[in-house]
């Protein structure tokens, strides 16, 4: 199981933001090939993040490159880059449907066993960003077993269904929900959109809070003043973590006993509750709340 | 891989370079402008013509400001530069190490 919290986006022909990207606190970093590069630089981007990806240490952080559009030349030349140095998830920009997810898994292949690469080993990435792609999440996520998450691109969305955001989000809360079940059936991550209103802090926390109670498991995000925040929102509070922690040392102690049935308090435990205690403990121990026999106990679980 | 035009890549941001290549005659030729070039002019102009040898390229004209880059971000940029300038969109990454 991995933290998908925080997504940064990273202009992919900046080379001291990518240099820097690294050294905050965010979960995952998404190398942008797509719309932070302007059509007469795809080339020198695309070289760029190559390079980057061969030389940078981005410490255990998951990196991901958004490609172009992989139906085009341009988009077919970054899966060819970034496929062959082994150290990236392709992030799809638009898909509409489960043939856009398994074209690019096809090509994918291709570039793969061209390299001498495991056929599979290159895990992707889809954001959804219409209402077609939409209506069509489950189908998305379920496209391919490559697939990692599935993102909410919600400026484009809110084009498509011919309204722009608002403070509360309500235009969104059905894309929300669609793609929300969708990741969840599939048993894919599921990531919300980006706030660009980087001075609305407040709008940003209430944004966050909404996701989070939703159910997501993180927020694609285009500042690092951004991840604080967002990881403050995710952060179990002590009694939830306490819960958390009494379930896996039921687990331990159960175990230890060679008893088949776990309990605690006298209720049996059953697998969605041992679940919810594994992602409590591992948001709490990603905001250093848990004491190193506490770790222990949750890594035994 | 031959240079046919003038090309330019990168900016003059900082940690970034900005390279120019332009045809050439006489091997390949190499002008600095460094805010560490006493540090690392040696070093920046080795990439800059191992990069360019890599690329089968053996004549060129190349002008470079750079403002700290790191080591891959000379050799991306010298790359595109290379590239453009030899007029060629076909790169062939397969062959990259």
């Amino acid at each position: 199981m991995k933290l998908r919290r925080t997504m940064l986006f990273v202009p992919g022909n900046n080379p001291s933001l990518i240099r820097d990207a690294a050294i905050y606190n965010e979960d995952a970093i998404i190398l942008d090939l797509e719309d932070a590069v302007s059509i007469n630089e795809k080339d020198s981007a695309r070289f760029l993040v190559y390079q980057a990806l061969q030389s940078l240490d981005f410490r255990d952080k998951e990196v991901a490159v958004r490609i172009n559009d992989p139906k085009t030349p341009i988009g077919k030349m970054d899966l060819k880059a970034v496929v062959k140095t082994r150290k990236a998830v392709i992030r799809l920009p638009k898909s509409e449907c489960k043939e856009d997810i398994a074209e690019c898994a096809a090509i994918i292949e291709e570039i793969e066993r061209e390299n001498g690469i495991t056929v599979g080993t290159t895990r992707m990435m889809a954001a959804i960003e219409s209402a077609i792609g939409v209506l069509n999440a489950k189908e998305i996520a379920f496209a391919s077993p490559r697939l990692l998450s599935i993102a909410l691109g919600a400026e484009d969305y809110c084009a498509s269904i011919k309204t722009s955001r608002s403070a509360n989000g309500q235009e969104l809360l059905f894309a929300r929900c669609m793609i929300l079940q969708a990741a969840r059936a599939a048993g894919i991550d599921c990531i919300d959109t980006v706030f660009s209103d980087l001075k609305n802090d407040e709008g940003f926390i209430s944004e966050v809070e909404t996701i989070h109670q939703l159910g997501f498991d993180g927020k694609s995000i285009i500042h690092p003043k951004q991840i604080q925040m967002v990881h403050a929102v995710f952060t179990p509070g002590e009694a939830k973590v306490q819960k958390a922690m009494a379930v896996v040392r039921a687990i331990v102690d159960a175990r230890d006993k060679g008893l088949g049935v776990v309990s605690l308090n006298g209720k049996m435990i059953d697998r969605p509750v041992v679940l919810q205690a594994e992602r409590t403990l591992m948001l709490a121990s990603a905001a250093g709340l848990l004491s190193r026999e506490d770790k222990e106990y949750a890594r035994l679980a | 891989m031959y240079i046919v035009k003038t090309a330019v890549a990168g900016t003059l941001e900082s940690s970034d370079v900005m390279i120019t290549i332009e045809p050439n005659q006489s091997g390949i030729e190499i002008t600095l402008n460094s805010t560490v070039e006493k540090q690392f002019g040696d070093a920046i102009r080795n990439t800059i013509v191992n990069t360019l040898l890599e690329l089968g390229v053996e004549n060129a004209a190349v002008k470079v400001i750079d403002k700290g880059a790191l080591d891959c971000v000379i050799v991306a940029r010298t790359r595109t530069s290379a590239y453009r300038a030899a007029a060629c969109d076909d790169f062939c990454w397969g062959s990259l190490k």
